[in-house]
Parts: C-alpha cells; sequence; structure tokens
C-alpha cells in the first residue's frame, strides 16, 4: 500500500521533470539541426558537431551586441542597487535618528507598487529628462524598482551584526565612514549575495520597459533583441532555436551552478 | 565641540539615506502618484489638455469601442486567473506535496521543475510559439507521429484554443513558483503534529485537507494573491504568443495588452491615445489593490498560528 502510494508519486514526479526539461532539451538540440531535420524529427539527436546556426547567429545577426546591451545594463542597475541599498539599510539598521521608521515604511511602500502602470508618466518624465532612447531610462527604473526589496533584506541583515567590533574601532577614533567601509561591509557580503540574485533575474528577462524605452537597435536589450531577430530569421528554424539557446544557456547554468541560492533569492518574497 | 560632531553625524546620515531616497522618489514614488493624476486630463498625444474629471473613464468603460474592447480584455484576465489556479497553484501543490515526501531523486525534481521560471518570458514565449505551429510545430508533429493527427490544430491561429494555449505556456513557464513556496511552507510545519496525525489516522485525505491544507495557508494567501496580481499584469507572454492586437481577432487580449495599445499605439491605431490609456491603468491598479487586499484579508482569516 505504502508503497503503491510511493510509487505514484515518483511516477508523478518523474513525469512532470519530463514535461519541464523536454521543451529546453528539444530547444538545444534544434540549435544544430536543419530545418528539414526539425520538421521531421524533432525528437532525434542531431550531430552535435554541426555549429553551423551558431555561428550565424554569432555573426550575421546583433546578438552579441543585444548580449553585451543586457550585460551592461543589468550591471550597472546591480551595481547602484547594492550601493544605494546598502547606504539605506546602513543607516537604517546602525544609526538611531529621527524619522529613521519613516523612511524605512517608505521604502517598505515601494514593495507593493505596480510601477508598469505608472508607464505613462515615466515616459513622460524620461522625455523632460532627455532620457528616451538611452540606457539609464532603463537602469534608473530598475534600481527604484529593486531598492525597496534590496532595502528590507539588507536592514534586517545589518541590524543582526554585532555590535562590538564596531565600538571598538570607534574607541580608536576610526571614523564613520572607515568603520561603515572598512569593518562592518566585510560582513555584509552574503546578504548582498542574495539580494544581487533577486534583483538579477527580473532584471536580465524584462521586456517590457524596454519595449517602451529603447528604440535603437544598437540598445536593445536580450529579450527584446530576440523579439527582432526572430522576425528577421522568421523560416530558418535552426538559427531561431540558436537564438533562443544562446539567450537561455547562461541563465540556465548559473542556475544550475547555484540552484540553492536561485529559489531562495526568488521566493524570498514570498516566504515569510 | 559636541553639536559640530552631532551635525557631522547627522550629515554623514543623511549623506547614506538621501540619494537612495531621491532615487525611489523620482522613479518610483512620483510617477505612480503622478499616474493618478493624468487621468482626470485630456491628452493630445504628449501634451497635457484641460482637467475633464471622469471623462477618461467613462470613455473606456462605456464609450464604443472602447468599452466593447475593455470587457472583452477584462473577462479574459478573470478566465487567466482561475484557469491559472487550477493549472499553476493547483499542480504546483500537488507536486509540492510529492516533492515533500523527499522519496529518492526529490533534488533533482525539485531543481528541474524551478528551471523554466528562471528563464525569460520572451524565450519561454518564442519558443512555445515555434512548438505550438500549425504544420512545423513539435506538438503538432508529435500528435501526427502517434497516429493522432486529427487532433492537430493551428492552436495559436484560432479562438477556441489560442487563450488556454498561451495559459498552457505560462503554467509550463511558472508552476515551480507556487510550487517551491508551497513545499517551503510543508516543510515547516513541526514533525510533532505530523506524528500526532499518524497514530489518529491512516488516511493520508484527512491528514491532506485537516492538516496540511490549514497548516500552508500563509503559503496559500501569498500563492493566490500574487497570481491575481499577475494575471491582472498580465502582458509579456500574450504580446510575444497572440501579438499586440490579441490575434486572433481579440480572442487573446487582456488589459496590459489593452493599456499598452491604446497608451502607446499599435499597427491598427498608431497614435498615442494617454488619456484612456490612464484611465485604463488606474482600473487596474484599483481592481489589483482592492481585490488582492481582499484576498489577503478573507484567507488571512483561516490562518492558524502555531
Amino acid at each position: 500500500m505504502a508503497l503503491g502510494r510511493d510509487g505514484l508519486i515518483q511516477i508523478i514526479l518523474i513525469g512532470n521533470s519530463i514535461v519541464m526539461l523536454a521543451p529546453i532539451i528539444i530547444m538545444v538540440m534544434s540549435a544544430f539541426k536543419t530545418n528539414a531535420q526539425i520538421f521531421q524529427s524533432p525528437f532525434s539527436l542531431p550531430d552535435f558537431t554541426k555549429v553551423g546556426n551558431l555561428v550565424r547567429v554569432w555573426t550575421e545577426t546583433d546578438f552579441i551586441r543585444y548580449l553585451m546591451n543586457s550585460f551592461i545594463v543589468t550591471g550597472s542597475s546591480i551595481a547602484l542597487i547594492l550601493v544605494l541599498g546598502t547606504m539605506a539599510a546602513y543607516a537604517l539598521a546602525r544609526y538611531e535618528f529621527r524619522g529613521a521608521n519613516l523612511i524605512l515604511l517608505f521604502f517598505l511602500a515601494g514593495l507593493t507598487l505596480p510601477l508598469k502602470l505608472a508607464v505613462i508618466p515615466l515616459f513622460i518624465q524620461m522625455r523632460d529628462l532627455g532620457l528616451l532612447d538611452t540606457r539609464f531610462a532603463l537602469i534608473f527604473i530598475y534600481v527604484a524598482t529593486g531598492l525597496p526589496t534590496t532595502v528590507f533584506i539588507l536592514t534586517g541583515f545589518i541590524r543582526s551584526l554585532p555590535n562590538e567590533l564596531e565600538d571598538a574601532a570607534r574607541m580608536d577614533g576610526a571614523s564613520e565612514a572607515r568603520i561603515m567601509w572598512a569593518i562592518m561591509l566585510p560582513l555584509v557580503r552574503p546578504a548582498m549575495v542574495i539580494a544581487a540574485i533577486q534583483n538579477i533575474v527580473p532584471i536580465w528577462n524584462d521586456f517590457f520597459f524596454p519595449l517602451i524605452f529603447i528604440q535603437s537597435n544598437d540598445l536593445k536589450t536580450l529579450p527584446q533583441g530576440l523579439t527582432t531577430f526572430m522576425g528577421e530569421f522568421g523560416t530558418d528554424w535552426g538559427v531561431l532555436f540558436s537564438g533562443l539557446t544562446l539567450s537561455a544557456l547562461p541563465v540556465i547554468i548559473l542556475y544550475i551552478a547555484l540552484s540553492r541560492q536561485f529559489v531562495n533569492g526568488m521566493t524570498a518574497g514570498a516566504i515569510k | 565641540m559636541l553639536s559640530s560632531k552631532l551635525t557631522g553625524r547627522n550629515l554623514w546620515i543623511a549623506a547614506l539615506v538621501v540619494p537612495p531616497i531621491a532615487f525611489m522618489s523620482l522613479f518610483l514614488v512620483y510617477p505612480i502618484l503622478s499616474a493618478f493624476a493624468y487621468a482626470f486630463y485630456e491628452w493630445r498625444g504628449l501634451v497635457r489638455g484641460d482637467f475633464i474629471w471622469f471623462d477618461n473613464f467613462y470613455r473606456v468603460l462605456f464609450e464604443f469601442p472602447f468599452s466593447e474592447r475593455t470587457i472583452n480584455a477584462f473577462s479574459h484576465n478573470i478566465f487567466v486567473f482561475f484557469a491559472l489556479m487550477v493549472l499553476q497553484n493547483g499542480v504546483g501543490f500537488l507536486l509540492a506535496y510529492c516533492l515533500w515526501r523527499e522519496l529518492w531523486g526529490a533534488r533533482f525534481h525539485r531543481v528541474a521543475v524551478f528551471l523554466p521560471v528562471v528563464l525569460s518570458t520572451v524565450i519561454v514565449g518564442l519558443l512555445w510559439k515555434l512548438f505550438l505551429h500549425p504544420l512545423f510545430g513539435a506538438v503538432n508533429v508529435s500528435l501526427r507521429a502517434m497516429g493522432l493527427g486529427f487532433l492537430a490544430q493551428p492552436w495559436l491561429g484560432q479562438d477556441s484554443t489560442a487563450l488556454m494555449a498561451i495559459i498552457v505556456a505560462n503554467a509550463w513557464h511558472m508552476v515551480g513558483f507556487p510550487t517551491l513556496v508551497f513545499l517551503a511552507g510543508m516543510q515547516r510545519i513541526p514533525s510533532e503534529i505530523l506524528d500526532a496525525v499518524r497514530m489518529e489516522t491512516e488516511s493520508e485525505w484527512v491528514k491532506m485537507s485537516k492538516i496540511v491544507w490549514p497548516l500552508v495557508a500563509p503559503s496559500a494567501t501569498v500563492v493566490f494573491t500574487l497570481l491575481f496580481v499577475g494575471a491582472f499584469n498580465w502582458f509579456e507572454l500574450p504580446y510575444v504568443m497572440g501579438g499586440i492586437d490579441g490575434s486572433p481577432h481579440g480572442a487573446t487580449d487582456v488589459l496590459g495588452l489593452y493599456f499598452y495599445r491604446t497608451a502607446f499605439g499599435s499597427m491598427s491605431a498608431s497614435a498615442e491615445n494617454f488619456g484612456p490609456g490612464s484611465a485604463l491603468a488606474v482600473l487596474i491598479f484599483l481592481i489589483i489593490a482592492i481585490v488582492s487586499s481582499v484576498i489577503t484579508i478573507r484567507l488571512r482569516k483561516r490562518e492558524i498560528q502555531l
């Protein structure tokens, strides 16, 4: 009886993992096939030495440019989020001052605001600031949306750090800035990693804000560039699957290497 | 001496908190507050005109052709929410329960179920669009290979199946999220409680319905609320798979697409229309805010404090 139930559970889990992984495996295999092979036998193993499609994506399309843009936008956003988030969290967690609770509440309120729906005022604002069709438009938006969770995570973490080191350094006459930089921040690194991962995935994958704010092909990020690219190579499925594979692979590899951190980071808001 | 030290300290604190607050105010809080104001003005292109009270709201809710499209899109959002409730949250709960038993290989299955979640919606949409291609897509090719060719359909090309096809793609993409949130909820149930139940009853159903389900209520509250927010913000997947007009014939149109089309124009209507667009944004925001607070409050009531 018990064995039968566990057997059923195994069947469900194995079936589900096949459903989850098969589309990704077919995608990767199709990247090495010709149109005819994809249409006739989508499930057969390809000749993995035939990298013609991948080379074409690399050389004949703007794929590298899109990839670089995504790196620049995501990298700068994460760096700014961590710098600004750590500044606010450090002040809120280590100093007592009037208005501290109000400021924390201000950041927490940002957790629930759906910025997508404010895209019309954002558009006008970016136009007035001369930021339409620049990377700054995206970076500033991502920083604003990423700050609330980051401040939330880091404040909790920095509060839990012990006082002794800080007090000792203060007795020795170290400046506040030096205490923060040399003594406290090295201890905050683990929480920064969680905050970074939590922000990387939605920023790297975002499609909505580039769609609104970026027009030049030179500035398009990867998800946005992919839609352009699908239009251009609409009939060459081998190239299409190669493009999708190359875009998905960096995230998939990172996820497999750091799956625990990914899961913790991405469900952090939902699990109390 | 003391006072100068104090002001120095205050300056230091200000230097730390002012830049982040400025960023949040300028690019998050201020645009959202403006969004409410904008909906009450007339707009000519990108230029703000007169204050016109509720005219924009009246237009999108009651004036042809806006009203018809609003209702069509709204009904699709409702359908998406309930369909995903079953396909995403329901299946997620079942999978969480299976993973919770920690049978051999559970770790692998846990990594597998969350893998699509980390992919970009654009990749997922484009991938499934290729799979669902009527002639060459892997779905119809395999149906024909299995001798089920009569089931092969133009999934995204006909009104009756297009929305459902996109919903299934969404469920494939996101099912790992409720699964792992529910799993975390189950893992927090103290083992003493489970041991006590095991002494009382053999029935798995009683254990599920009377113990596990009530005790994972906090996870359910979060997952249901997030699904509702997601269903009414639904934009990227229908945009990629069904196109900006919600083709075919508006069968995949949802409020997010309709809002985008109204505000920023589309192939068929190229001009920006910020007035009705802002009104739609405010309406979507109100629906999300009101319903998700009702869901949260009602579900909180059945949560049990351990």
